[in-house]
């Protein structure tokens, strides 16, 4: 039950413990983090096994693993170590340009990355259990996460205010599956959670996602390329639990040191939001 | 009648809901003095390493501590049976719960989120079976005399009681099923009239 709380990347055993003790509901071990995914350039692929297992051995929270797009015999491999959640995402390099994985042809639940309604709802309709934003990994920036999550909430509302008959158009426009547009025209609400990540770097960017309709927020580069990572970890948990109270994340926030420096995204190489469709 | 539910981490949100349908007016609980307005209190399900860290920093855990000792209605479902237990198995070394159930209880005990299950679970308060939903749920490995089984699953507890503590293995919330929070509600309503 990871609502309300904070997954952290995590690359050796050493920062698996560090995100545990700073009160992480899960981490998510990889073998670099997405800002030097990004400096290293290359093909990024699923982390080594023995790298996940140790993780694994080493901490009694979920651990999440990450697939390429489409790779299933990636998620395959993942699912076979009983990783408690597979993240298909667009940090790695995709493997498939038409296709993500069949979620449904899996046990354990997968995590995918959506910029706007209609991207989340056909990751739904794939099967994926858990939504998140899919802001600029590795960018310290937080610009295109707020952009995600106001992008669907904001097609969440205008949905709720159509009538049965726009319902149909609106679902050909987002290019979804038809159920689960009626669905959330009737709930006001995706039918799994939506959670943030992609660029969180401070206790108030935390505090500004939730307020937004973030659950949960993923925090990739932003602990362990900061010049604090245990503090920097403590204070981003306790932002995300208390972020209705501004005085509670001002005093999280102070003398936490350096942040990882960010970049602008027009100035970034890749975009890994426009991976997957 | 006010119920709170502690809204450190984990799946408030459900609880909160149930409440709604139940007619009940319910608040989130993040700091001690809003324990002060309420009549009951639910410890939801989520990371219990986490929630046990929260409880620390918020300066929370003394006033949860007192609630639980002086026996005032509390249901604790998944992480919240965790956080209740006099005993935890198999938690980090710095874990320590809040107790209140003469229990014991293996964190994870059914294993990783692959066996997560769900089960029609019998139970002692109702004919009815409860659908229990079990995400990496505690496993209650003893029951001491002080605390009574509410409801079994293959014969092996996964709810219990104690005074007015009732801690579950699974997620009622999540189901939908209010019978567990109606049982809180009703031990407020004898308190009162007891009172």
């Amino acid at each position: 039950m990871l609502r309300g709380g904070v997954i952290m990347d995590v690359v050796d055993v050493a920062q698996a413990k560090i995100a545990e003790e700073s009160g992480a509901v899960a981490v998510m071990a990889l073998e670099r983090v997405p800002s030097d995914i990004r400096r290293d350039g290359g093909v990024a692929r699923m982390s080594d096994p023995e790298m996940i297992q140790e993780i694994q051995a080493a901490v009694t929270i979920p651990v999440m693993a990450k697939a390429r797009i489409g790779h299933f015999a990636e998620a395959q491999i993942l699912a076979s170590l009983d990783v408690d959640y597979i993240d298909e995402s667009e940090v790695l390099t995709p493997a498939d340009e038409a296709n993500h994985i069949d979620k449904w042809d899996f046990e354990i639940p997968f995590v995918c990355g959506a910029t706007n309604l209609g991207e989340a709802l056909r990751r739904i309709g794939e099967g994926a259990a858990l939504i998140r934003s899919k802001g600029e990994a590795g960018t310290g920036n937080i610009v295109e996460a707020v952009r995600h999550l106001r992008s669907i909430s904001g097609d969440i509302r205008r949905l709720q205010l159509a009538d049965s008959s726009e319902v149909f158009t609106i679902a050909k426009n987002l290019s979804a599956p038809l159920d689960l547009v009626q669905s959330v025209a009737e709930t006001g609400a995706l039918p799994v959670p939506l959670f943030c990540a992609g660029g969180i770097a401070t206790p108030a960017d935390a505090s500004l996602v939730m307020q937004l309709g973030a659950e949960s927020v993923f925090v990739g580069s932003g602990i362990f390329k900061s010049s604090d990572p245990a503090s920097r970890a403590r204070a981003i948990v306790e932002a995300t639990t208390h972020y209705t109270d501004a005085a509670i994340v001002a005093k999280v926030s102070r003398g936490l040191g350096e942040a990882m420096s960010g970049q602008e995204i027009a100035g970034l190489e890749t975009r890994m939001a426009d991976r997957g469709w | 009648m006010r119920v709170g539910v502690l809204a450190l981490q984990g799946d408030v949100r459900e609880h909160v809901a149930l409440f709604d349908s139940l007619g009940v007016e319910s608040i989130r609980i993040r700091r001690h003095e809003d324990l002060g307005g309420i009549d009951a209190l639910v410890l939801p399900g989520g990371e219990s390493t986490t929630i046990s860290l929260l409880l620390a920093s918020s300066g929370i855990r003394p006033a949860v501590e007192q609630w639980v000792r002086e026996d005032r209605p509390t249901l604790g479902t998944c992480a919240g049976l965790v956080l209740l237990a006099d005993s935890i198995s198999d938690g980090r070394a710095d874990q320590t719960g809040i107790g209140g159930l003469a229990i014991s209880v293996a964190r994870n005990g059914y294993g990783r989120q692959k066996f997560s299950f769900e089960a029609e679970v019998e139970s002692e308060i109702d004919e009815v079976p409860f659908h229990g939903i079990f995400i990496r749920a505690p496993k209650i490995m003893d029951v001491g005399n002080e605390a009574t089984v509410l409801a079994r699953l293959n014969g092996e507890p996964v709810a219990v009681q104690q005074g007015s503590i009732i801690g579950c293995a699974f997620h009622p919330e999540l189901a939908g099923d209010g019978r567990l929070h109606e049982r809180l509600l009703s031990m407020v309503e004898s308190r009162t009239k007891a009172l």
